[in-house]
């Protein structure tokens, strides 16, 4: 089986009505966006790969994951990373501790921390371990969100809307890292936006759904 | 928690036609309630139960409603709201003795007023403690289930879209609070009603307030059914599970005529609307709901301030305002008595509140994990121990318990406490643990956290400001139970409400002031803590500061 995300015959209900169908490969580094209006179920989508579809709804089909199959994986063991479009730092930890929370357990202290800094460094936040996540731009958070994701060694990257609360200035920038980042790592991805210019940015197959 | 309801309902059943295998009598006989109709105190404290209890919930509703019509938003609204917590705390006991010391003929009202207005020089001979009618009683209700309904009501306002409705009411021309009640006053009762049933039931059966506030001859029927269970004569608990059941069935009798008066209201209402009267004497109506609801407020606080005064009073002699010296003896008599009662009160409110929370938590979070919802039948399972009036089926509990030889002391009290305290703990976290952002866990998930892990580094630590005000709420909750711990702890679990509403008949105001101010502080400790722990550990943490 092929490296990537692929969705299988992925058919989503919701009381018996079909809410949307997608079949799809996703190889490594590319991506497909999903568009369509808001209220079609494009975050639908995102819950089922994610293992939290809520309980109104069913789905059929399956997911496959670097060629295992995860449709009934448990949500922590499918090493599926998400953004959405709020930050979601965790309010309580620092943000060291946020980015350690993705850290997957075991090594050395030292290590960890080491690990932390240079993902810091990385996107110009040198010296912001012990910040309040509460206390930081908007720009600033969204990149702690995306390296806590990257931190956790994902094997695909779910973006749900990421960028539709940053402004224009920060949005290109943003958008241009989280891709570059996704290249570099080879990770599917799978974007749903409302947004023509994410999509184009994005630069990969477009799916729109709805009336579309 | 049905089960010691159940248990205990039928522990009542069985005695009152006459089976009591323990007293040597076997039924089935009628006995029992031809004993209890042949009471000559039986229609006034049937009369009293009534009265009492749908005059308390009516008073107390209205004022909440009022005051939430007209007020909500401005500023003495949230003054109002910030004395919330501490009133809520204040357990009905010492609320109760310090509502009566209060008005009492020899109270502080009167103190100030005499003799230059009443012309005084000591206390007049008037029955206004105690009143045959039951009115003190009534107000020692209104002024404890006035904070419950507003927490209640401010809880259902969220859900609605209360502000919006009222701005366009106003745009038509409405004043505001004939809008909100047009408009909104609808959609929040639907909300209200089981706790409004709630108040109902238990202002009908309430033993501590009515021991302490209510009539002697004859008492309130539940006063009544108590005084025969600790009679030493067995048969007597025949009258008292008759009477109990007769408690029950005006109880429910109540809630039904209750639901008669919520239909011929809605009626009245749907024609009030449909007149198109736009409320012009709002201001009027408003202004003396908040009046009402501040003296309500003000009589719990100053009832506080007159017990601590008691507390530490040498002499003091009416009219004086204030005692002629204040000394610490009182406390110093006192003291080690209420430390051990405060040691007993301590520890089966702790345990019942963690066991609570636990259970809470739990149910909660199997919610959240298997995706399950809590329709709307199973809320009113939650509030059906607090409907079914305690004096009904805790004689019942406690009979069986003696049938069965068990032991009665403080594990059984845990138990019972924990029916009450359980669904109080529930109601209190159910909805921050619901309203709290569940992409946090799909993110933290996605992270590669367990369901476990989920819980208890992302979810409870977010929660822990709501997670210690339901401790609280059960602490609380707990350390108020008069009739549970008196009648299932058999008179040997002495708790600080036991013990204060034990010197309700002795009228040592001093000792009344110490073990008062002692429950109060049992109660409110934790609520303090519950509001500063969470303030110092996420102190640099800003994004937890409101949540």
């Amino acid at each position: 089986m092929d490296k990537g995300l692929t969705l299988r015959d992925v058919t989503i209900t919701k009381g018996g009505a079909p809410l949307l169908s997608v079949d799809h490969h996703i190889g490594p580094g590319d991506v497909l966006t999903v568009m369509g209006p808001s209220g079609v179920g494009k975050s639908t989508l995102l819950a089922f790969i994610t293992g939290t579809l809520a309980p109104d709804f069913a789905a059929s089909g399956t997911v496959w994951l670097d060629g295992h199959n995860i449709t009934h994986a448990a949500p922590h063991m499918r090493r599926v990373g998400i953004l959405f479009q709020d930050d979601l730092l965790f309010p309580h930890l620092s943000v060291g501790a946020n980015l350690a929370f993705g850290l997957r357990p075991g090594g050395r202290a030292a290590d960890r921390q080491a690990r932390v800094d240079e993902a810091l460094d990385e996107v110009g936040l040198a010296g912001f371990a012990d910040r309040d996540p509460a206390t930081l731009s908007g720009g600033q958070k969204a990149r702690v969100a995306l390296m806590r994701m990257l931190l956790s060694d994902p094997c695909a990257l779910l973006l749900d809307e990421p960028f539709s609360r940053l402004d224009a200035a920060l949005r290109a920038q943003v958008r241009d890292m989280v891709f570059d980042r996704a290249k570099a790592r080879a990770l599917p991805v799978l974007m749903v936006t409302h947004d023509a210019e994410d999509a184009r940015a994005a630069g990969g197959v477009i799916v729109t759904l709805g009336d579309g | 928690m049905l089960g010691p309801v159940v248990a205990g309902l039928w522990g009542t059943l069985l005695p009152a036609f006459g089976h009591l295998p323990a007293a040597g009598l076997t039924g089935p006989s009628l006995d029992p309630f031809r004993d209890l109709f042949a009471w000559a105190g039986l229609p006034r404290a049937v009369l009293l139960s009534l009265t009492t209890g749908v005059l308390a919930t009516v008073i107390s509703l209205s004022i909440v409603v009022l005051i939430t019509a007209g007020w909500s938003g401005t500023r003495p609204f949230r003054a109002l709201e910030r004395l919330l917590s501490p009133l809520l705390s204040v357990p009905h006991a010492a609320a109760a003795f310090g509502l009566a010391f209060l008005i009492a003929p020899s109270g502080w009202i009167a103190r100030v007023l005499s003799p230059h207005v009443t012309g005084w020089d000591r206390p007049p001979d008037l029955l206004i403690v105690q009143d045959t009618w039951g009115l003190a009683m009534t107000a020692g209700l209104v002024v404890k289930e006035v904070p419950f309904l507003l927490l209640i009501t401010l809880a259902a306002l969220g859900q609605t879209d209360a502000r919006r409705s009222v701005t366009i009411a106003q745009a038509l021309g409405y004043g505001r609070l004939t809008g909100w009640l047009k408009t909104v006053f609808p959609r929040v009762y639907a909300q209200i009603r089981p706790p409004v049933y709630v108040v109902l039931a238990y202002a009908m059966s309430v033993v501590d307030v009515a021991v302490i506030l209510g009539p002697n001859t004859p008492p309130s029927l539940s006063v009544q059914i108590v005084k025969w269970m600790s009679n030493p004569d067995l048969a007597m608990r025949l009258e008292a599970a008759a009477g109990a059941l007769l408690q029950l069935v005006l109880v429910i009798g109540a809630l039904a005529f209750w639901r008669l008066g919520e239909i011929v209201v809605g009626r009245l209402g749907h024609r009030w609307i449909a007149t198109g009267a736009r409320g012009r004497c709002d201001g009027m109506v408003a202004g003396a709901a908040l009046g009402l609801g501040a003296v309500s407020a003000l009589a719990v606080l100053l009832g506080l301030a007159v017990l601590a005064v008691w507390s530490v009073a040498g002499f003091w002699s009416f009219p004086d305002l204030l005692p002629d010296q204040f000394t610490w003896r009182n406390w110093l008599r006192h003291g080690p008595g209420t430390l051990d009662a405060l040691g007993e009160t301590a520890l089966i409110a702790v345990t019942v509140a963690v066991v609570a929370l636990l259970l809470t938590i739990g149910c909660l979070e199997a919610e959240y994990r298997y995706g399950l919802r809590i329709s709307q039948r199973g809320i009113w399972l939650l509030y059906l121990p607090l409907l079914i009036p305690q004096t009904a089926f805790l004689p019942g509990l406690q009979t069986l318990l003696l049938n069965m030889g068990a032991d009665i002391g403080r594990g059984p009290v845990m138990l019972a406490h924990l029916v009450f305290v359980l669904p109080y703990v529930f109601l209190s976290l159910a909805d921050p643990f619901r309203a709290w952002d569940l992409r946090m866990g799909t993110i933290a998930a996605a992270l590669g956290a367990s369901p476990g892990g989920v819980l208890w580094r992302v979810r409870l630590p977010m929660l822990l400001r709501p997670v210690l005000t339901a401790l609280a709420v059960g602490l609380a909750v707990s350390v108020g139970q008069y009739l549970p711990t008196l009648l299932i702890g058999g008179g040997r679990v002495a708790t600080l409400t036991t013990e204060a509403v034990a010197l309700a008949s002795g009228g040592d105001r001093r000792a009344i002031g110490v073990y008062g101010l002692m429950q109060t502080g049992a109660a409110l400790v934790p609520f303090a803590l519950a509001l500063m722990i969470p303030a110092l550990v996420w102190r640099n943490r800003k994004g937890l500061r409101h949540g």
